[in-house]
């Protein structure tokens, strides 16, 4: 097998004219797209374009429909990621494909052990030499339970070198990074690139893109729109390539005045799973009609906070007084019942996607479900007709939750908490998995209930969102609160020092 | 001191079969299946094991048998649970009424009931140390807890095998990015799982009774079931929990021939074990971490 | 239509399918599948007195298969209405042992509380350690399964042994306490209208009132119910209760109906077929029911074959296990490749999670 970088005349891997079905949706329709080693190659494209789908078809994980992969110019079939990996194909997922119970070591030499018996030391060694190369460090007898979000990534990406990749795909891998994880990210996909290796990097952030890319790849609808070199465009370009029309500015954010205020959290400490401590001492304050955005690195207690504040963890200490009733320590049907909203980072954990639309919305109310018990059944249909209506959400009373899509559920779940008019919102990462409609339709919605005087603590982990749609920002760093900052004056390497556990600076 | 030596020596005998059973489920379950078909595989363990055995008169042939039959058995559980993606519990339950079904249809047709119980010459007892002691037993039991047990653990823990087993259980897609076959590792673990459990009920035909009774397994597979859980995959805490079964089995043996205990009616003494094994898991079962595919059938779309 | 010839496909498969399996067995013994299956599934219905044999059999199906669907559609995987059955038959023949001739008005009811209380007291242990404490309630439920058969047992060579016989059964329970005949010159007993009526019952709960509602809900996302504020633990608990109240009814049914005494021998794996029932009835109780009625006819069937044919009647017990798998592994396949008109069936419940304590409880 010739190495990459000595054959500049063929590409390490060329896709041609890739297609792929899902039901009634083309996924991906005659798609080509050539990697050479050497080249860090951008795939842009809003959800749902097609990147993953053709990243999966890429590694072995999806057989497509219609269309060739040529390996070194020689045709290749993958059934499974084990063809892929042995054609020198390796995938850093959005979603980390480790083993979280095993060690860092097991974890890189699961699949390729070399031998019936496993080799641990021998095994260490080589993660090792690995680590040392690419200044990828990881200690290889952690568990990966144990490990940050960056270390993680880190793990993944030693799993494709020690598989001796040529070809390594990253999707999606600065979303869930501070800012100085990101510029690691980067010095060591530098190095991997002037070693050689062609790089795939799936994106849908346009500066990152702009930064790091040789060519870009755009996506829309499952079709390339455009294979250009980056120098040759700007952000702007791509963006309207991405979307197909000129990006629409952000809707301006209405000055509002914070009013009393409506939600206090004194002292608030919890633990996690496994009994440690997710949240130490957490005091802050949400007046009616303001947004307090919580910043942080993934894993460092906005979980928990959620959670907490939603009714669905027991805090060890602390007070929460939402709209003047204290939550701390209730369930569900009391926090509900103190007029608090609750959005949660996972849709499928708050909706019954094997029920009906009309099933769905009636849950957190189901006093009002029936007469006597029995349900009332014209008043339950009656009343998602008019939420179906008044949320523009594209089903039917009857459908099944898990039939619709990301955006419609999304949508069924902000019909249920919005249309009580809460005086307290907790809503966590609501644009995640969207598309560019759906998200505009979400972030407009939570402006409107600040409009209206709502208290609302927003939860996620893309920065951009949280510094848009804010008034102030908290930085939680292993459960504490590490910052403050007003979101106005907010400046992200400060933000991303926070989160990476820099305290204020005085 | 007699009393107490005997009560030792049954414990080995009486766990043997549990050990078989629970090192083959311990390989299931790390796979992320539950195999509830185990109780019927153990029936038709110790059922085909009896029959190969008196119709051949070897021994050997009647613990083949065993094994075909739980290789079988195995592989139409991983049919359901991994090919077709079926509820597992439901599945374990039609394979284990099924193979009962079966054990008892054939019985009745080739040994039927008329002519009395038929009996086979069984295996003797070793005496390595002669007569009267904790070492005599069955060449089975020295295999349980001498090959099985350590050979299981050791493969699981310390083989590319074993790897895969512990990462098809517990986060599927992760082995699947890895280059390893799910199915594959799925119906290995099912086939061994289910062979070691066959070969633990064929113990009881071939070994401790020398015949065939119906309802012979009498629920030990739920057992098995219950100490794997208890010994939280691990091994060497399920054979200890086996042994904790058998000892309290053993006991409530002896405790009935002693004066002043015959007052209790016997069965009663006979659920004790059962009783035991659920007090075990109300005490050290709380919120154990599961494998984390556990009873989740695995799909790439 | 499409729907209508996909139902009759499904259908036609798991016939085929069964039939396919399990005719080497019969000509094993040494008969013809065809007519081996005729006399399985016709010849019960050819007669009144089998025709009538076949709803009495089906008493205690419908009740078993009645409270597994239940237990199931609320996501709590009840193995032991085997266990639970056997215990309702204790209570029951307990009370009509001890009552002589008071009013079968008054007494009747006993009986079957009795038994519901009995079934449902053997379900509360599992059940709450299962919620309590986050225990896996399928390996409790088994497991008292074969400490009820020994309790049964204990109870029938000692206290409860008949002085006159020696047998291994209960003295008989008073007239009072046996469920009057239902048809002249057939065995068909009041079981069958409580089995129906339970069935009915269960039904409109499920379906028709906001505690149905929330049942579905947890056993079909019960994260989802709990963040929608409704007890989980709680829901859990009562239709673990319920289900082990309706299996114990099947039992008392059993003693006060057809054996009018305790006898070892009462149920034929009633508990474990009725698995085999809710999952042939799809959870859904008027499916149940028919579901009930078919094994019954199969049941009274293999009797009767084993008569006639030479083939021994556990054949029965071979042919239900066979349907229950062909038709999860028939109805897997088509689901697996007809995955975009996944909106058939209504409500499926759960996989049956890692069970989990919960943390808060609502009261």
């Amino acid at each position: 097998m010739t190495a990459a970088g000595d054959s500049p005349a063929t590409p390490v891997v060329e896709l041609r004219s890739i297609s792929k079905r899902f039901g009634d949706v083309l996924a991906n329709e005659g798609v080509n797209l050539s990697l050479w080693g050497g080249e860090v190659h951008g795939v842009l494209g809003e959800n749902g374009a097609g990147k993953t789908t053709l990243m999966r078809i890429l590694y072995g994980l999806s057989i497509p429909d219609g269309g060739e992969i040529y390996v070194d110019g020689d045709l290749a079939h993958f059934a499974s990621p084990k063809d892929a990996i042995g054609a020198g194909i390796g995938m850093v997922t959005q979603h980390f494909a480790l083993v979280r119970p095993m060690t860092v070591t097991e974890n890189i030499i699961l699949g390729r052990t070399g031998g019936a018996i496993l080799d641990l030391d021998r095994a260490k060694d080589l993660v090792e030499e690995a680590a040392d190369r690419y200044g990828l460090h990881v200690e290889p007898d952690r568990r990966l339970s144990d490990l940050s979000v960056g270390e993680q990534q880190r793990v993944e990406i030693l799993k494709a070198l020690y598989r001796e990749c040529r070809v390594l795909i990253l999707d999606e891998p600065t979303a869930v990074l501070t800012p100085q994880e990101i510029r690691a990210l980067f010095a060591t996909l530098d190095r991997l690139r002037a070693s050689g290796m062609a790089i795939v990097f799936i994106s849908h952030k346009l500066p990152e893109v702009m930064e790091l890319t040789d060519r870009v790849t755009v996506l829309r609808h499952g079709k390339v729109v455009h294979t250009v070199e980056t120098d040759e465009v700007d952000a702007a370009g791509l963006a309207s390539w991405m979307v197909g029309r000129p990006a629409a500015p952000p809707e301006p954010r209405t000055h509002s005045e914070p009013g009393a205020t409506a939600l206090e959290v004194s002292d608030l400490s919890a633990v996690g799973g496994l009994d440690l401590p997710a949240l130490s001492d957490v005091n802050f304050e949400v007046a009616a009609g303001e947004i307090l955005g919580v910043a942080g690195v993934s894993g460092n207690g906005q979980t928990e906070l959620a959670e907490v504040l939603s009714g669905m963890r027991k805090p060890t200490a602390g007070s929460i007084i939402a709209d003047g009733t204290q939550i701390a320590g209730k369930g569900p049907k009391q926090v509900i019942a103190a007029g608090v909203g609750r959005i949660p980072e996972d849709r499928h954990e708050a909706l019954v996607g094997d029920m009906s639309v009309a099933n769905n919305l009636i849950l957190e109310h189901l006093d009002e479900a029936g007469k006597r018990l029995i349900l009332d059944r014209d008043r339950i249909r009656a009343n998602a007709l008019d939420l179906i209506e008044r949320f523009s959400i594209k089903a039917g009373p009857d459908d099944l939750v898990k039939t619709l899509s990301g955006g419609n559920i999304q949508k069924v779940l902000l019909a249920r908490v919005l249309v009580r008019e809460p005086r307290v919102i907790v809503v966590s990462q609501p644009t995640r998995g969207l598309d560019i409609g759906a998200t505009a339709y979400v972030r407009n919605e939570l402006l409107a209930m600040r409009r209206q005087g709502a208290a609302i603590v927003l939860m996620s982990e893309d920065l951009d969102e949280l510094l848009e749609l804010s008034d102030r920002l908290i930085v939680l760093y292993d459960g504490r609160i590490a910052g403050r900052v007003d979101a106005a004056e907010a400046d992200r390497d400060q933000l991303g020092l926070l989160m990476a556990g820099h305290t204020e600076v005085a | 001191m007699i009393f107490l030596l005997d009560i030792l020596t049954a414990t080995l005998r009486n766990a043997t079969p549990l050990v078989f059973g629970v090192v083959g489920e311990t390989y299931t379950e790390r796979a992320g299946i539950l195999n509830l078909g185990i109780e019927g595989t153990m029936y038709a363990g110790a059922f085909f094991g009896f029959a190969a055995t008196a119709v051949t008169g070897s021994l050997e042939l009647g613990i083949l048998a065993a094994i075909v039959v739980g290789v079988a058995s195995g592989a139409v559980m991983g049919l359901f649970s991994v090919t077709l993606g079926t509820s597992q519990h439901v599945a374990g339950i039609g394979l284990t009424l099924g193979l009962i079904g079966i054990s008892e249809f054939i019985n009745r047709l080739y040994f039927g009931s008329s002519e009395g119980l038929r009996r086979i010459e069984s295996y003797q007892l070793l005496e390595p140390f002669g007569p009267d002691n904790i070492f005599n037993q069955y060449a089975l039991t020295y295999i349980a807890f001498l090959v099985v047990a350590p050979l299981g653990w050791w493969v699981l823990r310390s083989t590319s095998f074993g790897l895969g087993i512990r990462a098809v259980g517990e986060n599927p897609e992760a082995a699947d990015a890895a280059g390893l076959s799910v199915s594959l590792y799925r119906y290995a673990a099912l086939m061994i799982g289910s062979a070691l459990a066959a070969v633990g009920g064929a113990f009881i035909t071939l070994a401790t009774l020398g015949t065939f009774t119906l309802g012979i397994i009498a629920g030990r597979g739920w057992v098995v079931i219950a100490l794997v859980i208890f010994g939280r995959w691990r091994i060497w805490r399920g054979v200890f929990g086996a042994l904790v079964f058998a000892g309290v089995f053993s006991l409530q043996l002896r405790l009935r021939i002693l004066p002043g205990w015959d007052a209790v009616p016997f069965e009663l003494l006979l659920a004790l074990p059962y009783l035991v094994v659920i007090a075990a898991l109300a005490i050290s079962g709380r919120n154990v971490e599961y494998p984390g595919a556990y009873l989740k059938p695995y799909r790439r779309d | 239509m499409v729907k209508w010839r996909r139902g009759a496909t499904t259908a036609g498969l798991i016939l085929l399918g069964t039939f396919v399996i399990t005719a080497p067995f019969i000509m094993l013994a040494g008969a013809n599948p065809f007519a081996a299956y005729g006399e399985f599934l016709v010849s019960p219905l050819t007669s009144r007195y089998s025709g009538l044999e076949v709803l009495v059999s089906s008493i205690p199906l419908i009740l078993t298969g009645v409270s597994v669907a239940l237990a199931f559609r609320a996501g709590y995987w009840n193995i032991g209405a085997e266990g639970q059955l056997l215990m309702g038959a204790v209570a029951g023949a307990g009370v009509g042992m001890l009552v002589s001739d008071q009013s079968r008005f008054l007494v009747l009811p006993i009986v079957i509380l009795a038994g519901a209380a009995a079934g449902a007291l053997w379900a509360l242990v599992p059940a709450l350690l299962r919620v309590k404490m986050g225990i896996d309630e399928v390996v409790t439920t088994l497991l008292l399964n074969p400490v009820a058969l020994l309790i049964v047992t204990a109870l029938l060579s000692g206290p409860w042994a008949d002085p006159e016989t020696g047998f291994p059964e209960s003295e008989r329970i008073a007239e009072s306490a046996q469920f009057p005949i239902l048809v002249p010159r057939s065995r068909l007993h009041l079981g069958f209208l409580v089995g129906l009526a339970i069935a009915g019952l269960v039904w409109f709960v499920l379906s028709r009132t906001v505690a149905g509602l929330q049942v579905r809900a947890v056993g079909s996302g019960p994260k989802a119910a709990r963040f929608a504020g409704i007890s989980v633990g709680r829901t859990l608990l009562t239709v673990a209760l319920a289900s082990g109240a309706i299996a114990g009814i099947a039992g008392a049914s059993e003693v006060s109906g057809i054996q009018y005494r305790l006898t070892g021998g009462l149920s034929a794996g009633f508990g474990y077929t009725g698995i085999v029932v809710a999952t042939l009835g799809a959870l859904a109780m008027p499916t149940v029911v028919l579901a009930a009625l078919l094994l019954a006819d199969l049941n009274v069937g293999a009797g009767s074959a084993g008569r006639v044919l030479g083939v021994p009647s556990q054949l029965g017990d071979v042919i239900q296990a066979t349907v229950l798998l062909v038709t999860v592994g028939v109805l897997a396949y088509r689901r697996y490749h007809h995955k975009v008109l996944k909106s058939e069936v209504e409500e499926a419940p759960g996989e049956g999670a890692v069970p989990e304590v919960e943390e808060v409880d609502t009261s």
